[in-house]
């Protein structure tokens, strides 16, 4: 046989695979127990109704939830959104879509978590977590470095762990400077006490490092600005 | 910032003139009222002699700069004790003198506490410890662990700020095994212990005293559990108390905490001391019920939450406590207090 005969047979098998695979995912969402299916005329959501199989008829009032569902899920995004809806109508969301819409349940509009209605993806996210990371951890080697100094003293001496220093209350009026400071001016004011060293440009990385790393160990706290 | 309970000034009278009024007054006290700077020991059943001592702790000493803020802060704390009148019978060194362990820091730290005029007690901290495992501390100022007695008091010093072996496995030379150390807030730090040798020692020690005799024991960080991540914890705590438990009358004093912290577990009564370097902010939890907790530490002013203290012993055998802060009232913390374990009615800090 020729050398194109295989090549011609090699791309079939490839396709003909990469279809499989294909035909295979879908048909893991539509394996759900032969559950009821109903979709969105757009075609793009799918909704699995437990407790009815596929053909059976809904009673009115399940019949009005799914309904409400579809609306509000085609409200929210044009993206695909296979979900599937629980006898309790509960719902949980079986594709990608999971990632921003994670309090779905139906009766309350869902939150969509994504920018100019569409979701981050999931490298997207994990690029957000790792900078942010990098940033924390880079702050957290700032705040134990002397060198930030001239007198031996670094910053996680007297705040452990960034204790007391309550990124949250910040701007805040500091009697002692007299006006309003902002969390990266305390900063610099126990940079240049407490260290001895030369303060910060506002900008200066270490600056922004100290800044995450001060303000992630107040994470979920209630912002108070003001609050002495 | 401050406008908790400490205030700066004692109305009228001179902090100095106080201080001297205090040491030389009996001390009667209503519970949680701001007294002077004395740690009061003995009382029980009218029996001892009261006395006084003093105490500085915490001092962290860098070396090579003269005029460094923690080498000014020492010197403010022996010029205190010296000025007291009548003079406390000792002045007891609360561990944490070097900040890195150096030779040299402690050898500073030697120099200006050599200045103090009544005798000194030491105790070794974790500060003191790591860079050489005490060689230096030892060749300085004698042993670490021992014990003595004074006017029917026994005393016993603790070296509290053992731990498991972290250096040998990674290879660390003695700067880092010291530095990692020094870190208060180090996830990988290993908790303070007393030791099972020390715990031998102890219960020989003690084997020779009768139970009535008031008993001070003195440890860099406190005999009980108090706040883990911070290593504000001895790890077998509880096998000391079990030790100590039989004593009619046994307080314990410890260093390390940097902040005003009053404990009691059964006939045990454990108070804290100030450092003269710097206070710690209160862990997010395990704060001890009996605890008045002192305000936040005013940034712009390197004295506020710092200062040193004294103890009375009553002739009871009994103890009261002075928290000696230099930019605030003092804060007395009397037996009676203790006695009663009723939780902090003053309030905390701000926040
Ligand atoms: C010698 C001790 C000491 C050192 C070292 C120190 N600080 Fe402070 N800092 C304080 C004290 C005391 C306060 C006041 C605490 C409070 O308000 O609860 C404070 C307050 C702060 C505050 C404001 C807290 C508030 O509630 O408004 C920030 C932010 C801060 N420090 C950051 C730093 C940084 C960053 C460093 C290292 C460059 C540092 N500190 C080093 C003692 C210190
Ligand atoms: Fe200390
Ligand atoms: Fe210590």
């Amino acid at each position: 046989m020729n050398k194109n005969y295989w090549l011609i047979i090699s791309i079939l098998v490839l396709v003909v695979f990469t279809f499989a695979i294909f035909i295979s995912k879908a048909a893991q969402f539509e394996k759900e127990g032969n559950l009821l299916t109903v979709k969105s005329c757009d075609g793009k959501k799918t909704i699995f109704v437990e407790g009815f199989k596929e053909g059976e008829k809904m009673s009115k009032e399940k019949a009005q939830v799914v309904a409400n569902l579809l609306m509000d899920l085609i409200k929210i995004c044009n993206q695909e959104v296979i979900a599937k809806l629980k006898e309790d109508n509960s719902v949980i969301v079986l594709n990608d879509a999971s990632l921003i819409l994670p309090d779905l349940k139906p009766g309350k509009t869902p939150v969509l978590l994504a920018h100019g209605g569409q979701p981050h993806t999931k490298k997207e996210i994990k690029l957000f977590e790792s900078e942010e990371k990098r940033m924390i951890d880079e702050g957290y080697k700032v705040f134990h470095d002397s060198s930030l100094g001239t007198n031996g003293i670094s910053c996680d001496m007297c705040h452990p762990d960034a204790s007391n220093t309550h990124a949250e209350t910040y701007p805040k009026f500091q009697t002692q400077l007299k006006k309003v400071a902002t969390l990266r001016e305390m900063i610099n004011w126990c940079i240049e006490n407490p260290l001895e060293g030369a303060k910060l440009k506002h900008d200066d990385p270490k600056m922004i490092a100290l800044e995450t790393y001060i303000t992630s160990t107040r994470k979920g706290k209630v912002l108070e600005p003001g609050k002495h | 910032m401050n406008n908790g309970f400490p205030q700066k000034t004692t109305g009228g009278i001179k902090r100095r003139d106080f201080l001297r009024m205090a040491a030389g007054t009996a001390v009667a006290t209503i519970s949680g009222v701001i007294t002077p700077l004395v740690i009061k020991v003995a009382h029980g059943k009218g029996k001892l002699e009261p006395f006084t001592f003093a105490y500085i702790s915490d001092a962290h000493l860098y070396a090579g700069n003269p005029n460094h803020r923690f080498v000014k802060a020492i010197k403010k704390a022996v010029a205190d004790v010296n000025s007291l009148n009548p003079q406390p019978d000792f002045v007891f060194f609360g561990g944490d003198l070097a900040q890195l362990g150096q030779p040299d820091e402690l050898e500073l730290g030697k120099g200006i506490l050599s200045d103090v005029k009544a005798k000194i007690h030491m105790m070794v901290g974790e500060h003191d410890w790591y860079f050489d495992m005490g060689r230096k501390w030892r060749e300085f100022f004698g042993k670490d662990v021992y014990s003595f007695d004074h006017k029917g008091v026994h005393f016993v010093v603790l070296n509290s700020v053992i731990v498991k072996d972290y250096w040998t496995a990674p290879n660390m030379t003695p700067m880092e095994r010291m530095k990692a150390m020094a870190q208060l807030d180090n996830p990988k730090g290993e908790a303070f212990t007393v030791g099972e040798e020390q715990r031998k020692w102890l219960k020989n020690d003690l084997s020779k005293i009768s139970k009535d005799t008031p008993l001070i024991i003195f440890s860099h960080s406190p005999l009980y559990k108090y706040y883990r991540p911070w290593n504000f914890w001895t790890d077998d705590a509880e096998q000391v108390q079990e030790i100590l438990f039989p004593f009619e009358k046994v307080t314990v004093i410890h260093g390390h905490t940097h902040q005003t912290v009053t404990n009691k577990i059964k006939n045990i009564t454990f108070h804290g001391l100030l450092s003269t370097a710097w206070p710690w902010p209160y862990p997010p939890q395990g704060i001890p019920k009996l605890t008045i907790q002192m305000d936040r530490a005013d940034p712009f002013n390197q004295f506020d939450g710092c200062g040193d203290g004294r103890v009375d012993i009553l002739s009871s055998g009994e103890v009261n406590k002075t928290y000696n802060f230099w930019d605030r009232n003092p804060m007395e913390v009397t037996f009676e207090r203790v006695s009663k374990e009723t939780g902090s009615e003053t309030p905390g800090p701000s926040y």
